[in-house]
This record gives C-alpha cells, sequence and structure tokens, in this order.
C-alpha cells in the first residue's frame, strides 16, 4: 500500500535545535550505547567489580591494611583506562566505520557540540562506575577519608582526559579492526607491566622508572596513595596533565571523521 | 522568490592528482528534483559531498542555498537534509534512537514515530543499527534525511538496495517533498528512477557533464523514433522504401522482423500500412518507439561495464 501524503506534510521549517536538548540527548544516547554493549560493560565495570570483590575478600596477594582501600584505587585506576582508553577507542574507531560522525556532521549540530557529547557520555559512564565502585567498597567496609576524596576526584578527572585524549587519537585516526586489537593489547600490557594491577614498587627499575611516566602508573599509584590518606606528587599529577595536552593536541589534529 | 537551491560552476575534486569531478555545472532550481545520473565512479557522490560541505573542491564555484558549501557553516547545515551514500549510525544504536537524536538537532521535525512507521520501520524501531538489512538501513537514512523539515535534500542512490515496494515508496517521498516545495538533488544510475522523479536530468561521465535536460527533451533530442513490425520473411522492401519520405529506411534485421528508421510521422505510418494493405500482409506487433534513457545513457557512457 503506497501511502499519499497530505499537502503540507513536508514544507520546510528548518532550524537548529537548542544547543542543550542536542547535547542532552546525544549524551544520554552514548551513555545507554556504551552501558548496553557487552564487551564494554565486561571490560569497563565486571572486570573491576570483579578484582575489587575477589582482591578484597580473599587474601591470596599480600596487600597493605585496610585491603579494600588499597584495592579500591587499582580498580578505579582500571575502571578509568578501560572506559576512557579501551573503550572510547574501540567505539570511535567503529563509530568511524559505521559513518555516524559524518551523518552527525551533516545535521544542523555544532561540531564541537558532537566532541562535547561524545566526551559527555564518557564522563557519564565514568561517573556511573566511580558510584559503583565506591558503592561496592563501601559495602566491602571502605571508610572514605574525607581528606582525600578531592584528591581522588583531581585525579580521576586527569586519568580521564589523559587515557581519553589517548583513546581518541588511537580510535580516530587507524582502522576500526586495528583499533580493536591495539586497544586490548595496550589495555592487557598496562594492567599487568604499566602500575594498575602491579604496583610500581615491584616491577623491575628500569620498567618502574617508565611505568611512573605512563598515565597507568600514574593515576593508579596516586590514587592508592590518595586512597590510603596520602598525597599524590607533583609528577603524578604533571604525567596525567602532559598525556592529556600532548595526545589532545595531536588528536586534534589527526582524527579523522570517516 | 527564492533563488536556485544549487548552483555549481567549473566544479574540480582531485583524488590524488586524478580529476575524480572535472569541470562540472549544475543547477537545481528552488522545489525542484534533479537527478544526477551516471555510472559508477562518475564523480556523482563527490558532487554531492561537495554541495553538502562534507568534502573539500579544488576548484570551482558552488552555491547551495545562496551560501558557499565549503566548511559547511552551521546555518547551512541547519536547512539541508542529507542521505549519505550507506547511511551512517553507531553500529548498535537503534533504529528509533537514531532518528530521535537526528531530530533532536531540529528546530521543528517532523514526528519520528510517524517517520518509522511510514517507512516500514516499525517492526525493527528496537534493532541495532548493524543487525539492520541494507534496505532497513537505508530507509532510515532516509528518514533522517527528511525529519528535519530541510529546504534542500541531498539523496545519494536512495533506492539502491530497496526492493520494488521500498522503491515506490521512496518515489512517493520524493513526490511528496517536491509537492510542499522542498528542493531535491538525487544521484542514481537508475534511468526508470530519473525518468519518474526528475524536473531535470544531468547525466556524467568521468566528472563531467555529458548531456542534461528534462527526461523528455533528452529521449527526444537528436533521437528519431523508430518503427518496428512483424510480417513473412523476405519481403520486397523496394517498394516500401521508395514511399517512404525522404530519410527514412527501412531493414529486415532479423528474418520476419521489419525496422523502419528516420523522422517518424503520421505519413510513414500510413505509407506502411498501405504498403502492407497492398502486400495482403497483416503487420503484426506494428509500434512505434521512442528511443529510452537507457539508450541515451549508454550511448553517451558507452556500453562497457565498470567496477
Amino acid at each position: 500500500m503506497i501511502p499519499r501524503f497530505d499537502p503540507g506534510t513536508f514544507t520546510p521549517a528548518p532550524g537548529r535545535g537548542p544547543l542543550g536538548r542536542m547535547l542532552a540527548t546525544q549524551v544520554s544516547l552514548e551513555t545507554r550505547l556504551a552501558l548496553r554493549q557487552g564487551e564494554q560493560v565486561l571490560l569497563t565495570l565486571v572486570i573491576p567489580l570483579a578484582l575489587l570483590v575477589g582482591l578484597a575478600l580473599l587474601r591470596v596477594v599480600p596487600l597493605p591494611e585496610p585491603r579494600v582501600t588499597s584495592v579500591l584505587g587499582t580498580v578505579l585506576a582500571l575502571a578509568v583506562m578501560s572506559t576512557a582508553f579501551t573503550s572510547q577507542a574501540i567505539s570511535l574507531g567503529f563509530d568511524r566505520r559505521y559513518g555516524v560522525l559524518r551523518r552527525l556532521a551533516a545535521t544542523a549540530v555544532p561540531r564541537w557540540l558532537i566532541v562535547l557529547g561524545r566526551l559527555g557520555g564518557m564522563a557519564t559512564v565514568v561517573v556511573v562506575l566511580l558510584v559503583v565502585l565506591a558503592g561496592v567498597a563501601l559495602l566491602l567496609g571502605w571508610r572514605p577519608d574525607t581528606g582525600s576524596l578531592g584528591w581522588v576526584l583531581l585525579l580521576v578527572l586527569l586519568g580521564t582526559a589523559a587515557f581519553g585524549a589517548a583513546g581518541v587519537l588511537l580510535g580516530g585516526t587507524l582502522r576500526a579492526e586495528l583499533v580493536l586489537a591495539v586497544a586490548n593489547i595496550v589495555w592487557f600490557v598496562l594492567l599487568f607491566a604499566g602500575g594498575v594491577l602491579v604496583p610500581v614498587a615491584a616491577l623491575p627499575g628500569p620498567l618502574a622508572a617508565v611505568v611512573m611516566l605512563l598515565p597507568s602508573g600514574a593515576l593508579a599509584e596516586g590514587l592508592r596513595t590518595a586512597l590510603l590518606g596520602g598525597t599524590p606528587t607533583l609528577g603524578q599529577v604533571v604525567v596525567l596533565l602532559a598525556w592529556a595536552l600532548i595526545a589532545g593536541g595531536i588528536a586534534s589534529r589527526t582524527v579523522r571523521w570517516s | 522568490m527564492s533563488g536556485p537551491a544549487v548552483e555549481v560552476r567549473d566544479l574540480v575534486v582531485r583524488y590524488q592528482g586524478r580529476a575524480a569531478v572535472d569541470g562540472l555545472d549544475l543547477d537545481l532550481p528552488a522545489g525542484r528534483v534533479l537527478a544526477l545520473l551516471g555510472p559508477n565512479g562518475a564523480g556523482k557522490t563527490t558532487t554531492v559531498e561537495v554541495c553538502e560541505g562534507l568534502r573539500r573542491r579544488d576548484a570551482g564555484e558552488v552555491r547551495v542555498l545562496g551560501v558557499d558549501p565549503a566548511g559547511a557553516p552551521d546555518a547551512l547545515r541547519a536547512r539541508l537534509g542529507v542521505m549519505p551514500q550507506g547511511g551512517g549510525a553507531y553500529p548498535g544504536v537503534r533504529v528509533r534512537e537514531m532518528l530521535g537524536l537526528v531530530a533532536a538537532c531540529a528546530a521543528d521535525p517532523l514526528d519520528p514515530d510517524w517517520l518509522v512507521e511510514l517507512l516500514g520501520l516499525a517492526s525493527c524501531a528496537r534493532t541495532p543499527f548493524k543487525r539492520l538489512s541494507v534496505g532497513q538501513q537505508q530507509r532510515l537514512a532516509l528518514a533522517c534525511a527528511v525529519v528535519g523539515r530541510p529546504e534542500l535534500v541531498f539523496l545519494d542512490e536512495p533506492t539502491a538496495s530497496l526492493d520494488p515496494q521500498g522503491r515506490r515508496l521512496v518515489w512517493e517521498l520524493v513526490s511528496g517533498l517536491r509537492a510542499d516545495g522542498v528542493a531535491v538533488l538525487l544521484t542514481t544510475h537508475l534511468m526508470q528512477e530519473a525518468e519518474t522523479l526528475a524536473d531535470h536530468i544531468v547525466i556524467v561521465d568521468h566528472g563531467r557533464v555529458v548531456a542534461q535536460g528534462s527526461p523528455e527533451a533528452l529521449t527526444a533530442a537528436g533521437a528519431d523514433r523508430e518503427l518496428r513490425f512483424r510480417a513473412a520473411a523476405g519481403m520486397d522492401l523496394r517498394l516500401l522504401a521508395s514511399a517512404l519520405p525522404e530519410g527514412c529506411t527501412v531493414t529486415e534485421p532479423s528474418p520476419g522482423s521489419y525496422l523502419v528508421e528516420g523522422s517518424i510521422d503520421p505519413q510513414v505510418l500510413s505509407a506502411v500500412t498501405s504498403w502492407c494493405a497492398r502486400q495482403g500482409v497483416l503487420a503484426d506487433d506494428l509500434r512505434i518507439a521512442r528511443r529510452s534513457l537507457e539508450d541515451v545513457f549508454l550511448e553517451l557512457t558507452g556500453r562497457e561495464l565498470r567496477s
């Protein structure tokens, strides 16, 4: 059955939607897409959650007491790395492949708003992860030191920016399959040899020196220190900031829309 | 009265030194439908992408709704509806979500639920994009192109993977857009589509315009009609040939099948039928054919297949 249209059905009435509505719609959609995808949720939430519960309850690895507090720093760093870097890079790689950026670039949305919408989606996922992981840690007996929470939030913010910039750089320049492979390998290497799961102090000397300059080492060490009541070093803050600025700067010049 | 929807003069776009578009001109008046017709690799998509502001040009003048689309100024994009080739969506996004996102970008969009229903997407409204058939993806892309009530719509091969019903629906939609004063620039390699929809057809090949005009003008221009009929094989055509006006020829391309070429007018038809009457034969399958757009197209762009 072929429909017939009433006259006036398509009468032009062009115009850009309100900026706030466009941003809110994109952020909410990107967040739902990230939280709906099985592999992504496994990477960003299930693995950190399993490590949090496992390492806090099973005394297989010696850790500073209180165990849950030591572990929380590790899993927060891991969640930030997984979300902002690996998951972000992979989804950007495939979004480019499927032409969504070109699609959006052909609507009335300003380009800066598309970028802001992506970052907003990523930030929302990080907040969700923070809330879930902190909530479970509380159930496991974590007693937050209110003085350290400011440092924790600052480090998470800087870590998200550093890993996010690197993730956009990777996902925005290579072919989707290559992004998938590289992002997962980097995640795996950083998890074990990048100061996330294994503390920098336990790594061999030359490797430890390198890891201190990586966002993974700086973020994980900084978070563990802050959660146990200490103050992160200036070096850790500077390393994260430098990664965010340098990777972000290169990304803004090299990222391709399709 | 509003100015032209699209004006292109001497457009040149090069890929690695090779000219994909090589001095192309286009004119689309407001509220009309223009079809860019050409074989694969003719430069249709490149031309459309330049007009959409998605691709840079190397030379030439382009005005879309009176504005230079280079750099895709926000104010211009808000007035356009774009259907890129192959659509474009998040791989995991559901049909209704994607259309909702594009609708949210417009000030006064059409009702997305109505469009989903109209385009036969209701049964897959919650299906992720990557699990849709190519035809469904294409219909979603079409919905995204019109949802913002644009003044000018670019449709790049809108029916390339649709079944006949889907194609009819797209044709109805384009007619509806035109009736409401929306200008449409579409690309296609389907002659019938261009002939059915377009006010003006531009045939492109190797990045240049090889012919243009209304469908009627293109099929009539320089093209004489032909008259065919069937009768007993091996008839003596000399008498008929002498009865035909100057410039008309008659041949028997295959036994029993006769072809009169030239300027076919009522006198020619009368000459043929009276000759048949004198011979005592009944001309069977007698028909006068106009050149089809397909003939014009093949004549201009060559018959070899291209990848």
